[in-house]
């Protein structure tokens, strides 16, 4: 008894060191990504991964295809779905922090209706101002980020009332808000020009298949903002746990420290949404997984949030370009598939709680 | 000695409805305070003033002589700790975890020792690894007030004696429990802090407590010792009671009143 009751002692203790839990992560996001490079519509093998990556010998016909196939194609990819992944998983657990809840998910709770609905706009107002110019690619983003912003302020407004979060008005607020910008963005399709229209299409089906390397640099800031924020907030979001008027006693400059989270979803889900369209349920699933395992502390979870969402959303691509090849299944499709039932679990186990 | 605590005319508001009228305290380092009321008379109110949480519509409170809105949240922190009246926490946290926030955001030494005492205190060592939400109220509850003295224990070593505020800490508790947090209180007095606690049961206040305010419609009905403080008259006419103060109630009534803060060994 008191032997297994050590042993599990011990085991607890090791899986939340987080030299552990991050090197363990860092190792399986490195071997999805070999799988992921080296497999798809023109097999590259993982003996002939070194020579495209400019640092092995292999024949030089095998070199130059596979060399354009994995830079032009599949790195970008890889990359794209690696931050993306990671944006989605931490964007998700810092809402969770902020609202105080395990079923706040960016994508879910209108954020991302409002980010679509921006960006629509962008592209119809943008090319009524300037016709015929091509719009600054990096406009996109921005308006995205910029709708991501307005919704999540509101519906932080909306669902907290002195320092408490009502989840089920965090719920419904986003179904309220999400069929709003939806249909903002129905009405944009309505006025929107043949030209207009086929890139608002384009734009709503979004999916990692679209992945360029110019896609990747516009996520990348917004990654390495993430990044940096993270030891900023984390110790803050575990304080706020508690509630907001306990994190105020304990030290926690709250207001600053909510400024900070929705600007960091906002720009997460934002940018997400951007380049990759609207991808549901990583937000929910990796940090629920990770709390399991690891505890709830924001200094580790945050991380470890980063690097399993891009392992995620990784493995959900890679599964998404093999399993119908050689045509693509969309992935919202597969993390949906994973993701849904997975809240609907959650949500039996709080029912009490929403009542 | 001059006073760690002065509140000079606060009056808080609520729309149109007033919360604490024209209150004015001084409070001298090393008291303990209960703060008794019916309810809606404003204590809570009146805490969550003096603690910087909520802004008086009029008036200043001020923490060793410098009002209470000009600190840092996180100096401020270092100075008073606020246990509130129930805490719901979100994510499956260890107790132990939970009560190691005490110690703030930043990185402090001897976080552990402090932790193992506070929870040593309140009794709870051999839940030290348990999902706080796992717990019996009383239990949380504890664990919280755990958590406080932590808090208060940093404080002590970054500024000296700081000031404790307590919203109902005997809620939920067996009395035991009570009296042993009044005793923990009494000697976080005894190290200078100075405490303030809401309590129901006049009793324990008139145990616990050097000073006694008795709080109604939002202004100080009554200030003084237990004695001066908790008599018929203002039983009657605060709290809406006839009660006969110290005196055995008829035959056969069975009543308990702790005579001491020593729980029974």
């Amino acid at each position: 008894m008191a032997l297994a009751a050590s042993a599990d002692a011990h085991r607890t203790s090791a899986w939340r060191s987080p030299l552990v839990v991050l090197s363990i992560l860092l190792l399986m996001l490195l071997a999805v990504a070999l799988v992921a490079a080296s497999v798809g519509a023109a097999g590259i093998p993982l003996r002939r991964l070194p020579a495209a990556l400019s640092f092995g010998q292999a024949d030089l016909a095998d070199i130059r295809r596979d060399q354009l196939v994995l830079w032009s194609i599949r790195l970008p990819r890889i990359a794209l779905a690696i931050m993306v992944g990671a944006l989605l998983a931490a964007g998700g657990a810092v809402m969770q922090g902020l609202f105080r809840n395990p079923l706040a998910d960016p994508m879910l709770a209108g954020i991302a209706p409002g980010a679509s609905f921006a960006s629509a706009a962008a592209i119809v107002i943008g090319d009524r101002l300037q016709a015929g110019a091509l719009l600054p690619f990096a406009l996109l983003p921005a308006a995205a980020i910029g709708g991501a912003l307005l919704t999540t302020i509101l519906l932080y407004r909306l669902a907290t009332r002195s320092g408490r979060t009502s989840i089920a008005t965090l719920l419904l607020a986003g179904i309220a808000i999400g069929a709003l910008a939806n249909a903002g963005t129905g009405f944009l399709v309505f006025l929107a020009d043949d030209r207009q229209l086929r890139d608002i299409t384009f734009w709503l089906l979004g999916s990692l298949s679209g992945a360029t390397w110019a896609k990747a640099a516009a996520v990348a800031p917004v990654l390495a903002l993430v990044v940096a924020a993270v030891p900023l907030i984390a110790r803050g979001l575990d304080l706020v746990v508690l509630g907001e008027a306990e994190a105020f006693h304990m030290g926690v400059a709250v207001e600053r420290l909510k400024r900070i989270t929705i600007v960091l979803v906002a720009a997460a889900t934002g940018v997400a949404v951007a380049v990759a369209g609207v991808i549901g349920f990583v937000g929910i699933v990796v940090p629920h997984l990770l709390r399991l395992v690891i505890g709830p502390g924001h200094r580790l979870l945050l991380p470890s949030a980063l690097l399993l969402g891009a392992i995620l959303l990784l493995t959900a691509d890679t599964f998404a370009r093999l399993v119908a090849a050689p045509a693509e299944l969309p992935i919202g499709i597969v993390t949906a598939a994973i993701g849904a039932p997975f809240f609907l679990s959650l949500l039996l186990r709080q029912r009490a709680l929403i009542g | 000695m001059s006073p760690i605590l002065t509140a000079q005319s606060v009056s808080v508001r609520a729309g149109t409805k007033v919360l604490l009228d024209n209150v004015s305290l001084a409070v001298t380092t090393g008291e303990v305070i209960a703060l008794v009321g019916p309810n809606g008379a404003g204590k809570s109110t009146l805490l969550r003033t003096l603690a910087g949480e909520l802004k008086p519509n009029a008036g200043h409170v001020l923490l060793k002589g410098r009002a209470v809105a000009d600190y840092a949240p996180r100096d401020l922190a270092l100075h008073r700790a606020v246990l509130s009246q129930s805490t719901q926490v979100a994510f499956p946290f260890a107790v132990r975890e939970v009560v190691r926030m005490g110690a703030g955001e930043g990185r402090r030494r001897h976080v552990d020792a402090l932790a193992d005492a506070a929870l040593a205190d309140v009794d709870l060592t051999a839940f030290a690894d348990r999902v706080i939400t796992t717990l019996s109220g009383g239990e949380q509850q504890r664990a919280h007030f755990a958590r406080v003295l932590v808090q208060i224990a940093c404080a002590l070593e970054a500024n000296g004696p700081g000031l404790l505020l307590l919203d109902e800490p005997t809620a939920n508790l067996d009395l035991k429990h009570q009296l042993e947090l009044l005793q923990i209180a009494a000697r976080c007095a005894r190290q200078d802090h100075t405490v303030i606690m809401i309590l129901h049961d006049l009793n324990l206040a008139a145990l616990a407590a050097d000073r006694v305010l008795v709080l109604a419609n939002g202004s100080i009905a009554a200030d003084g010792t237990p004695a001066a403080t908790i008599t018929d008259e203002i039983l009657g006419r605060v709290f809406k009671v006839a009660a006969a103060v110290g005196q055995v109630p008829p035959a056969g009534t069975p009543f308990v009143l702790p005579h001491g803060m020593q729980p029974a060994l």
